[in-house]
């Protein structure tokens, strides 16, 4: 449990700084502290027992189906980088809390610090590959946050998402290196893993292993060719430079390597590959730093290049090698903390970073020369500082080291990254602090307070230690976290400053000489290096990004252009794509039916149809013609059902029909009358071939349909509408009864688009479109006489009766074609007629009741219908029917089923009237209606 | 007779006629009455969903008229927990709309509680036509939320768009069932799935040629490629709240291939090219956004792709990670939309436009909740998004060309986190130091002076917060408990396999 409260202190404690903020700068910092110092106590009583070779653990499963669980172990590797990660952490703390100024968000930021610092000893402490991975991802998200803290300035932002592209990219890759890692293994867990050595490295995949695992560790520390995320990140805040770049974030990939070692390493491609790569990098860092200005990317430059030397080392396989990168991690870790902070108080009392604008600061500033001094002299390794022990330890494998056969390449490559380390480690010490005093320094130069030099000096008391005391101050933990990354004992080795003249001490002195001497001749290797033309990382990046936007907007516009028409076009030919192909791969036979004789008047409907249809196609662009011409193909259908003996459906549709060519010739008037007439383009012929392709094909579908005879469920409804139904017009009876519920949902759709276009209308008067619309006139010419007399009195006339014949349909209709959606629309044509002959402000004024009533009770009606057969403990809908004796009327059915269909006529009224009304009160909004 | 099971569409069906009857003027009156709608069907949902977990399938015959010949209603894990979702979703984008967004138009309130109606009816229905007609109920609302408000010339483009496209999915659906029944007579879904391998050869290519139509239909509602072109122009347009709702639009969709595509125990393979396109182009369009509406649009897209890449697996293991994805993609959309527009209405003059702008209101909460939705969205640790896509990567291991569908998922997610990333520090941080005058852009309160009512811009977010803090929520559980969820979605693709026991449930054993 305490190791998982190691991890889950500063990740939950992270909102503790943000909150203290409200009290004051130092309550926020002490929150954050105390959250650090917790979980340090709680890692150090860990101590023990990993001495005595045990390896605490701590695991609860979280989704065992992807193998992926909460378990944390703590070994001596996990330990040290714990240690590293909350000691480094509670320094920079207190740091920031001085350097911060009170402008800046302070509580926010040691928010994110936590959030960061949690993640990393996630990183370090998981047990599980996949949680180490939600780890790792963490740490690019939260230091993508902290990098980006000054989000005001253009290169905080850059940086912060170039850091996040590049890390959690990375991390990507090493998500899915990890799934195939634990899949070769049989586990996801590390303490599993480390024993599969033999059969990940012979493993068909452990190439893939192999390269993505390292995408993920070069792309987070910031190795050749993914090293150019690094310098950016410097636009962060100098605490978190301080700590991202020292002994956290970059060591993760470090972290990574070391501890997968005992699987992926041994083989000829790690050696090539982690420590080409690293020797590389080593010396192209190197190389840079001696040209950089700003004193913390020369820092950034000198941690990649550090960060190479460890690779490096990791890449060797030797176990000597591995010992030599876990001391050197920890010392780089010391001096380079130290050094950014120093870069930090310079910056903080100079104002400036610019080395160019420095030198002679020892003088002004004595205690932070004399930290940065030692520190420098741990970087270049200078003894008695420990940097100068973990360097003779890396060079002393170098020699030992042999690349394609070639002794010298190795030991050259290194000697000559030495060379330039020397010199910009020099370059960067007396530059800064040597040198004249200058007048024209952007502040005043003096020390800084005390929270700001004492964490550098108490981390550079500690590079004294570890120097001349190394066995007592750093032996036992090299020792502990080099066995746990072996896997084995490691080899004897013993920490001291002195070991004889040995060759690698020969080279140090020998790269010092080289170092110093290139130093001096600065002045004109700048101006060569100045006129030398170098790829720039930065641009790259930044250029094939913008290329990738660029291609992405560019694709993404041409194929979402908005255009409907392709839109249809692939709707279509993807309907007809898949139908083909499935056709053909099916069994198919032609139907058997006898194939009806052909009479005249159907022989004449069907050719009216095909002709309104190419009449329609050819002269679309009138709205008049077409929409007259689908009203032919309508009214035909209906003929079509009267001859097919379905005469309700017929009425039906020749209502729908009149009910809607009425509507929609009323919304023509708002619309232009031609359709844009578009250039005939192939478009226009690959459009023509295929849509007669689908139309025959639909043609040829319903030819299939109704040659084949086939059983269906419809008998049953014939044979129980009347005995179970109620009554003899199976039609109605499946439409309020069998299959009510289906009209239930139908009537719903009426009333919810008259309510929606009612809606809508009333937003586009209301809203910005209301000026354009309120403007508008048809720029049509009007009869003098709008109302005709002689129609206002027939539709007068009419009306009476057409409710009385409504009347009549909706009661006969369970048993004789009729019902109550036809009555609804009879209804509905005699009062359009009112609107239509005496004006829509006639007819409004004698209504006197709102159609958004007559919608939402048509729709009650129907449900507490329903809902009655709930009460009386049937299903909802349940009809009943019963046969009364009225006096003087006679026998008459009651049925439930009736109530039902008053609520679909009063909703379908009310549906076609409120539509109605909406084209009315737009009429009457425009500018016609105002004339 | 278990009548719990048609109140999901029931309670819906009767509040929106009330609000629509007595109290459509009175705008607390239908909050009220709309919230208290969906408080009882998210209690509703939660009990259903608890009987459904028992694995047993029941049903409930409306009319008492006995399945193929009636209507029935099916609850089964799918659409118990699709009837939880959809609670879910409806209650909070109603907490949020209830801010302001619903009083912009007319009927907000009864068209949002029909379009919930028509989404519980099509998850609980078994019957083909019936799933037609609450796909138009839910459409017909949908195309009303989509031009409430009003708004400009573009919203109303997309929406007749969207009209248009949808009007003929609807067509095709109808001859797609008319080539059914004609082929097998019934309507049934499980008579379809018993008398599907009792069609005569003569007729089998009827059948076919109509479940592939039925395809088309839903791959066209759920915005698979190359029907994906409405999508973003539909999604970036509509109102926040509408669009939030919609994520649960697009997964009816993927529900009813599920469906019919496991009664009919057709394998879906051949899905995998479109899914994977889908989701290329999703991904390569959150990069390309010039409007973070619009990336949320992409971004959905893309979860498409995933989810049909997980579904095309076309087994239990498979299927339960689409499943699991399925609840994730649609909580993180719906959330994204409401943060859109969020900052939309708190950045007046700018909108969601990816462009600077000065600083304004409530920039930090804003970008707290936007960033911890990139980070589900985008699939990174720690979150839903992340075991989602490593449940479907497992899944995806059966297919002989594993590798490329990893690495399309890989990259894919990659450049959705880079084009989230850019977005974010564009909207959030890249900011002019100039603060944003308030008062200049209040569209309610044109003249200064008068400060009686409070500027949508200056106003305060809590109940935004609440709602969008909601879903965070539900992602973080989701997350959290992805164990059990993911039982639970293993069981619910076990059960839709086992397409014997639906049918036997459903018309029972004997027949």
């Amino acid at each position: 449990m305490s190791i998982a409260l190691i991890v889950l202190l500063p990740l939950l404690g992270a909102v503790f700084p943000a909150l203290m903020m409200r009290l004051g700068k130092n309550e926020s910092a002490i929150a954050a502290s105390s959250v650090t110092i917790l979980s340090l106590v709680l890692l150090l009583t860990n101590i023990f027992a990993i001495s005595q070779s045990t390896v605490p653990q701590a695991s609860w499963p979280w989704v065992p189906q992807i193998d992926l669980n909460a378990s944390f172990f703590v070994d001596g590797l996990g330990l040290l980088f714990a240690v590293m990660i909350l000691g480094i952490g509670l320094l920079v703390t207190v740091y920031a809390r001085f350097y911060l100024s009170p402008q800046e968000a302070l509580g926010r930021f040691f928010a994110y610090l936590l959030l960061f610092q949690g993640a990393m000893l996630g990183v370090v402490l998981s047990n599980n590959i996949l949680l180490l991975i939600v780890f790792w991802e963490l740490t690019s998200l939260s230091s993508f946050l902290l990098i980006g803290f000054k989000s005001d300035s253009q290169e905080g932002r850059q940086g912060a998402r170039m850091a996040l592209a590049v890390t959690a990219g990375g991390g990507l890759a090493l998500l899915a290196g990890m799934l195939l890692l634990g899949q070769v293994a049989g586990s996801f867990e590390l303490t599993e893993i480390l024993k599969e050595g033999e059969k990940i490295r012979s493993s068909p995949y452990y190439l893939s292993i192999l390269a993505l695992v390292l995408i993920g560790c070069f792309t987070k520390s910031a190795q050749f060719p993914f090293h150019f995320w690094l310098p950016h990140a410097m636009a962060a805040p100098t605490p978190v430079s301080a700590y991202l770049h020292s002994a956290t974030m970059v060591k993760a990939g470090i972290f990574l390597m070391l501890r997968l070692w005992p699987v992926l390493a041994g083989t000829q491609t790690w050696f090539y590959v982690v420590a080409g790569t690293g020797v590389i990098t080593m010396l192209i860092a190197a190389v840079i730093a001696l040209f950089r200005d700003d004193l913390k990317s020369i820092l950034a430059y000198s941690t990649i290049s550090h960060l190479g030397i460890m690779t490096m080392l990791v890449g060797f396989g030797s176990e000597m090698a591995v010992v030599a990168c876990v001391f050197h991690v920890i010392n780089h870790a010391i001096f380079k903390a130290a050094l950014f902070m120093n870069a930090g108080i310079v910056d903080h009392e100079t104002g400036t970073r610019d080395i160019s604008r420095l030198g002679g600061l020892a003088s002004l500033m004595p205690i932070s020369a004399i930290t940065a001094t030692l520190a420098a002299a741990s970087m270049v390794g200078v003894p008695p500082m420990n940097g100068f022990l973990s360097k003779e330890m890396m060079l002393e494998e170098v020699t030992h080291a042999t690349a394609i056969g070639v002794a010298w390449l190795l030991p050259g490559l290194v000697m000559l990254a030495s060379v330039f380390s020397v010199a910009y480690s020099l370059r960067f010490l007396l530059y800064t602090y040597f040198g004249p005093v200058r007048n024209d320094y952007p502040a005043k130069p003096h020390d800084p307070s005390r929270g700001l030099w004492l964490p550098p000096a108490c981390l550079v008391v500690l590079a004294i230690l570890i120097g001349l005391f190394p066995e007592a101050w750093a032996g036992s933990i090299t020792r502990l976290a080099s066995d746990a990354a072996l896997q084995s004992k490691s080899p004897k080795f013993h920490l001291s400053l002195w070991h004889g003249w040995t060759p690698a001490l020969m080279m140090s002195i020998f790269a010092f000489g080289c170092g110093a001497t290139a130093l001096s001749l600065y002045v004109p290797v700048r101006s060569i290096w100045n006129k030398a033309l170098l790829p720039d990382a930065k641009g790259l990046y930044d250029l094939s990004l913008n290329a990738c936007v660029r291609l992405a907007r560019i694709t993404t516009d041409r194929s979402f252009n908005g255009s409907l028409h392709r839109m249809l076009f692939l709707f279509v030919l993807a309907a007809s794509a898949l139908g083909g192909v499935v056709f053909a791969r099916s069994s198919y036979e032609r139907g058997e039916r006898e194939l009806l004789p052909i009479n005249t008047s159907m022989f004449v409907g069907w050719v009216l149809v095909i002709v309104a249809c190419f009449v329609l196609a050819w002269k679309h662009q009138s709205r008049l013609i077409a929409l007259l011409t689908v009203n032919i193909v309508g009214l035909i259908s209906s003929i079509a059902f009267i001859y097919l003996s379905a005469p309700d459906l017929a009425l039906t549709q020749i209502a729908v029909e009149v009910v809607t060519l009425i509507l929609m010739l009323l919304a023509l008037h708002f619309l232009p009358k031609e359709a844009i007439n578009e250039v005939i383009s192939w478009r226009q012929y690959r459009d023509i071939v295929l849509s007669v392709a689908v139309g025959a094909s639909v043609g040829f579908l319903c030819w299939a349909m109704m040659t084949h005879d086939f059983q269906s469920i419809s008998s049953y409804y014939i044979q129980h509408s009347k005995p179970l139904g109620g009554g003899a017009n199976v039609v109605n009876v499946i439409l309020v009864d069998f299959r009510g519920f289906d009209t239930f949902g139908e009537i719903t759709v009426i009333g919810i688009a008259a309510m929606a276009i009612y809606a809508m209308l009333d937003g586009m008067l209301t809203g910005p479109l209301s000026a354009t619309l309120l403007k508008w006139t048809s720029g049509l010419r009007f009869s003098p006489n709008r109302h005709p007399m002689m129609m206002v009195v027939v539709t007068r006339v009419m009306l009476p009766l057409a409710i009385l014949v409504a009347c009549y349909i909706f009661l006969r209709g369970h048993n004789l074609p009729g019902g109550g959606f036809i009555a609804a629309l009879v209804v509905s044509i005699a009062l359009i007629m009112q609107y239509m002959a005496s004006g829509f402000a006639w007819a409004d004024e004698r209504v006197h009741f709102d159609y958004h009533a007559l919608i939402g009770g048509g729709g009650l009606i129907a449900a507490i219908t329903g809902i009655g057969s709930i009460v009386l403990g049937k299903p909802f809908l349940t009809s009943g029917f019963k046969y009364v004796d009225f006096p003087f009327i006679g026998k008459v059915e009651l049925a439930s089923v009736s109530a039902f269909d008053l609520g679909v006529f009063l909703t379908v009224v009310g549906g076609v009237m409120l539509a109605l009304a909406n084209l009315s009160n737009l009429g009457r909004m425009t500018g016609d209606g105002k004339q | 007779m278990n009548h719990w099971m048609i109140f999901p569409i029931l309670l819906p069906a009767v509040v929106a006629p009330l609000i629509v009857l007595a109290i459509r003027n009175d705008i607390v009156l239908a909050r009220i009455f709309s919230i208290g709608c969906s408080v009882a069907l998210l209690m509703v949902g939660g009990y259903q969903f608890g009987l459904a977990s028992d694995g047993v399938i029941r049903t409930y015959a409306i009319g008492n008229w006995s399945p193929p010949f009636g209507i029935v209603l099916v609850l089964d894990r799918l659409s118990a927990t699709m009837l939880l979702l959809t609670a879910v979703i409806g209650l909070f984008v109603l907490l949020y709309s209830i801010t302001g967004w619903d009083n912009r138009g007319r009927h907000f309130h009864p068209l949002f509680q029909f379009q919930l109606m028509g989404l519980n009816g099509a998850f609980l229905t078994g019957d083909l036509f019936n799933l037609f007609v609450f796909f138009e109920v839910l459409l017909i609302a949908s195309y009303g939320l989509m031009v409430h408000g009003g708004g400009g010339a573009t919203r109303i483009r997309a929406g007749i768009q969207y009209v248009v496209m949808n009007l003929t999915g609807s067509s095709l659906f109808l001859i797609a069932i008319a080539l059914i029944y004609s082929a097998t007579g019934t309507l049934n879904m499980a008579d379809l799935s018993r008398k599907i391998h009792e069609t005569p050869a003569a007729t089998q290519a009827i059948l076919s040629v109509g479940g592939a139509l039925l395809f088309i239909v839903f791959a066209l509602k759920s915005a698979l490629f190359p029907l994906h072109l409405w999508l973003p122009g539909t999604y970036a347009n509509a109102p926040g709240p509408a669009a939030a709702l919609f994520s649960i639009m697009t997964k009816v969709g993927v529900y009813s291939i599920v469906r019919l595509f496991t009664l009919s125990s057709v394998g879906l393979e051949w899905v995998l090219p479109a899914a994977l396109a889908t989701l290329m182009i999703g991904s390569i369009g959150v990069l390309a956004s010039r409007s973070l509406g619009q990336q949320a649009s992409f971004a959905t897209l893309a979860s498409m792709g995933t989810l049909f890449v997980a579904i095309s697996g076309s087994n239990s293991m498979a299927l339960s990670a689409g499943l699991y994805y399925l609840i994730h993609s649609t909580l993180c959309v719906a959330g994204i939309f409401l943060i859109v527009d969020l900052v939309i209405v708190k950045r007046p003059g700018f909108g969601d436009a990816l462009v600077e702008s000065p600083k304004f209101p409530y920039q930090g909460i804003i970008a707290c909740m936007f960033f911890a939705f990139a980070v589900a969205l985008s699939g990174v640790p720690p979150l839903s998004g992340f075991i989602g896509k490593i449940l479907v990567l497992k899944s995806t291991q059966g297919f002989p060309n594993w590798h490329w569908i990893w690495l399309i998922l890989f990259v894919t997610s990659f450049v959705g986190l880079v084009g989230m990333a850019r977005s974010g520090s564009l909207l959030f941080w890249k900011c002019n130091t100039t603060q944003l005058d308030v008062a200049l852009f209040d569209s309610n309160n044109p003249s200064p002076q008068v400060n009686s009512i409070p500027s949508p811009v200056a106003s305060s977010i809590v109940l935004q917060s609440v709602a969008i803090g909601c879903f965070f929520a539900l992602i973080a559980m989701l997350s959290v408990f992805a164990s059990p969820v993911s039982v639970f979605m293993k069981e619910t693709a076990e059960q839709l396999y086992d397409s014997q026991k639906y049918v036997d449930s459903v018309l029972g054993k004997d027949k």
